[in-house]
């Protein structure tokens, strides 16, 4: 199943929706690294919180999706990671690193915009 | 359902269905949503690991009744390649395959029982057990 995604202002949104394959996911990080610069984009926000299960490829993916688009130039924030799944994302070990994560949309948004405050 | 839920492993959409259905069986079992999501997380990592070293195999899922309480067992197996050293496997940060290298300690961290069976060239079958809290 794609992954919708949205241009909103300077950012682009992908909701996920649904359990995600691993296919899926790499279509995703291929279509925002790619809509990323057609778009002009200063961030992206990936909401991830109808996603149950975040396991070592899914959060590898997300994590490489995020350094690949700093590289273009823009931001990434992870958003709605659910309580449940961040004890289960502990528990086996895995980290997003330095990927910025927000609590929902609302302040992945805030996140963004205030970060390109203190640029400008 | 005491009946074994057999979910054959060969491709990625197989690693979805393979935790929805252990996400079911544990919500049918009265698992807290915190636990069927280490079940399932569990079950993922696993279902991976077949389709990254073995390329094909099973996950059979079942109820298990423990002296007091209910639990769920879950079995991965496949005829692959098994594992050459199990000891190193089940240290943190190891991988043959260049992935994350934590599938088998990240996994033993989930659950109450871990066991694992491998022989060089004759495949593995792990063994997980989750107890109802």
């Amino acid at each position: 199943m794609e992954v919708p995604i949205l241009k909103q202002g300077d950012f682009l949104i992908a909701t996920i929706q649904a359990a995600l394959t691993d296919a899926d996911l790499l279509q995703l990080r291929t279509a925002l690294v790619q809509q990323v610069v057609r778009a002009r984009s200063k961030g992206v926000i990936v909401d991830v919180t109808s996603l149950d299960v975040m396991d070592s490829f899914a959060s590898r993916t997300l994590r490489d999706l995020a350094h690949m688009i700093r590289l273009r130039g823009a931001e990434t924030v992870i958003v709605g990671i659910q309580p449940e799944v961040a004890f289960a994302m502990v528990q086996l070990g895995l980290r997003l690193e330095d990927v910025a994560t927000a609590l929902d949309l609302e302040e992945g948004v805030a996140y963004l915009n205030q970060k390109f405050k203190s640029i400008r | 359902m005491d009946d074994e839920i057999r979910v054959p492993i060969g491709s990625d959409q197989d690693i979805v269905a393979a935790r929805h259905k252990g996400r079911a069986l544990a919500a049918e079992l009265g698992f807290s949503s915190g636990d069927a999501t280490l079940i399932a997380t569990a079950i993922s990592e696993l279902a991976r690991n077949i389709l990254t070293y073995a390329k094909t195999g099973e996950i059979r899922l079942k109820m298990i009744h423990g002296s007091i309480r209910k639990g769920i067992q879950v079995v991965a197996q496949d005829q692959g390649p098994g594992i050459a050293n199990i000891e190193q496997a089940l240290r943190d940060g190891f991988s043959t395959s260049g992935s994350l290298g934590l599938g088998l300690p990240g996994v033993m961290r989930l659950v109450d029982e871990f066991q694992v069976d491998s022989q060089n060239r004759q495949g593995t079958t792990v063994t997980i057990k989750k107890w109802k809290a």
